[in-house]
């Protein structure tokens, strides 16, 4: 039972991640980028390449991988969503679905269908190096996964690190947003785009910079992912993807905290179901949690009810 | 007499096909309160938004210290030396009151930021006593002067107000007014818009008013107090 929920709050842990890239892009830009899950799929290949390919370390692989989502996600906004700003929620929709299908097909289309096995990072010595790149972890962070390697297998090491590296990005996130001047005008755009515009703000900016950090973001979900389930394919970042977006959903849409959560439950619910019911795929109680969150609680759990004044 | 500080000049503004400014005319002096009285609808937020660079004018010029800022993106106007206090108050509910006010001073460094909110502070001491508190628990009167504190941050030479008075009681109209006296003789030049004629026309240097989209009248505020039409038709006769 222990087991189960280590391993949940780790594959939760990735969700976590995954979701905060759709939970701010939502805040900010107001749009859903389905899109999101295909970015982690580049970050993986990205990363894959550039260690059995080029013989990068991690920790370099892992930098590289995230500068290449980073640009890749502004990219995305620039030339799809952007001359879109003004149009439908329903043609930016759209526009996210197609751009998630060219990624899919461009990656088939460099990298075929075969499946590439990602080398298992975590039993590599240079994976302390991996987090502590990942967001400058502090050296507690390192020390404590130098202490556990002992008592830990590789899997249950690399669902710590997940884990840790979850934790780091939380913090760092949240920092971030209540601290800094372009954090807070995040959240001055987020509330009322207008009112951010005559303060000052730049809103397109403001946007891109949330793409940046979403897809940096991502790729660390990328390489997370692909280290636990080492079969790299064209479609690997849908379905974290798609389940990120239900824990988004889930959590409260727009709240970073939320996000944090959301995942960490979904992915405790989905091991457990796996653990207790195993003849039922588990994926039917991801979906269903999606369901009962939109007819209980649409706005989630840590969501803000929009009070919309007359 | 003091030189012109915002010039506006055939100014047409469309939404979509309907033509809501238009052509219209009409100047502020460096050190002026002035205002644009009307009905709803009459095109007076239009005509500030469009000066803050909220909306794009489909013709004319708008020169703010013989600058053209025509066409230029609002988070570019503030720079310039406007700041537009919207309708509506908008200030970022879910941020603290100190958060709104940095927010205001966007542009700015924080040195300057710094300086700027103890100016501030003494001007509204409300404010300083709810520094920290999230600005959706404010009330009206306090939402309201949180907004013109704001607009102050980015130390403003024409400070635009839509409708300050909009929605609060009666007492704490008369207080925002007094603010704005305030504000205007301690340099700061006023451009105001308001449905209180009243209330706009007393403090106000000159007005102009405005009609469908178009000016049909203009004075100081004591001629438009005292003129026939403007008193049938907003003052209540």
């Amino acid at each position: 039972m222990l087991t189960n929920l280590f391993n949940g709050i780790g594959l939760g842990s990735v969700y976590a991640i995954i979701a905060l890239g759709y939970t701010m892009v939502y805040g900010i830009a107001k749009m859903l980028n389905f899109a999101h899950g295909d970015v982690i799929m580049v970050g993986g290949y990205a990363s894959y390449c550039t260690m059995m390919y080029l013989g990068w370390p991690p920790a370099a692989a892992l930098l590289f991988s995230m500068a290449i989502c980073t640009v890749l996600g502004v990219l995305v906004e620039r030339l799809a969503y952007k001359p879109l700003r003004n149009a439908s929620n329903l043609a930016v929709l759209i526009t996210a679905i197609g751009v998630s299908y060219f990624l899919q097909n461009a990656a088939l289309l460099i990298w075929s269908s075969n499946p590439k096995v990602f080398p298992n990072i975590f039993n590599m010595p240079f994976f302390q190096g991996v987090t502590a790149s990942a967001a400058s972890v502090s050296a507690d962070a390192a020390a404590a996964d130098t202490a556990s390697s002992g008592v830990f297998s590789v899997k249950q090491r690399g669902t710590l690190i997940t884990i840790v590296v979850n934790l780091i990005i939380m913090a760092g996130l949240t920092l971030f947003t209540s601290k800094t001047k372009m954090g807070k005008a995040m959240r001055a755009v987020s509330e009322d785009r207008g009112a951010a515009t005559l303060m000052g703000i730049n809103v397109n900016r403001t946007i891109s910079m949330t793409f940046a950090i979403g897809s940096g973001l991502a790729a660390i979900a990328g390489v997370l992912l692909c280290a636990t389930y080492p079969n790299l394919v064209p479609t690997t970042g849908s379905m974290p993807g798609i389940k990120a977006f239900v824990a988004a959903v889930f959590g409260g849409i727009g709240s970073i905290p939320g996000a944090m959560i959301g995942g960490i439950l979904l992915g405790v619910i989905e091991i457990t179901a796996r653990a207790l019911v195993p003849t039922v795929p588990s994926d039917i109680f991801v979906f269903a949690v999606l369901i009962i969150v939109l007819l209980v609680k649409p706005s989630g759990l840590f969501g803000k009810t929009v009070r919309e004044k007359v | 007499m003091s030189e012109t500080m915002l010039k506006v000049d055939d100014l047409n503004v469309y939404y979509g096909s309907i033509h809501a400014i238009k052509g219209i005319s009409f100047e502020v002096k460096s050190g002026e309160i002035v205002t644009l009285i009307g009905a709803n609808g009459a095109g007076k937020s239009t005509t500030l938004n469009t000066i803050g660079g909220l909306l794009k004018a489909k013709s004319g010029t708008i020169e703010f210290e013989g600058r053209n800022i025509g066409g230029t993106p609002a988070h570019k106007v503030v720079k310039e030396g406007m700041a537009l206090c919207p309708e509506g108050r908008r200030i970022f509910q879910q941020l603290t009151v100190k958060e709104n006010l940095e927010m205001g001073a966007f542009t700015r460094n924080k040195a300057e930021a710094d300086e700027t909110i103890e100016q501030v502070y003494e001007q509204f001491p409300r404010l300083k006593e709810r520094v920290k508190q999230v600005a959706g628990t404010l009330s009206g009167g306090e939402q309201q002067m949180l907004a013109m504190g704001r607009a102050l941050m980015s130390k403003p030479k024409l400070m635009m107000l839509d409708e300050p008075s909009m929605g609060l009681a009666p007492i704490l109209v008369d207080q925002i007014f007094d603010i704005i006296v305030k504000l205007n003789k301690a340099g700061t030049t006023i451009l105001l818009v308001e449905q209180n004629a009243q209330m706009a026309l007393s403090i106000a240097n000159r007005a102009y008013v405005l009609e469908t989209g178009k000016i049909v009248n203009h004075g100081t505020g004591e001629e438009l107090l005292h003129d026939d039409s403007v008193r049938q038709a907003y003052l209540g006769g």
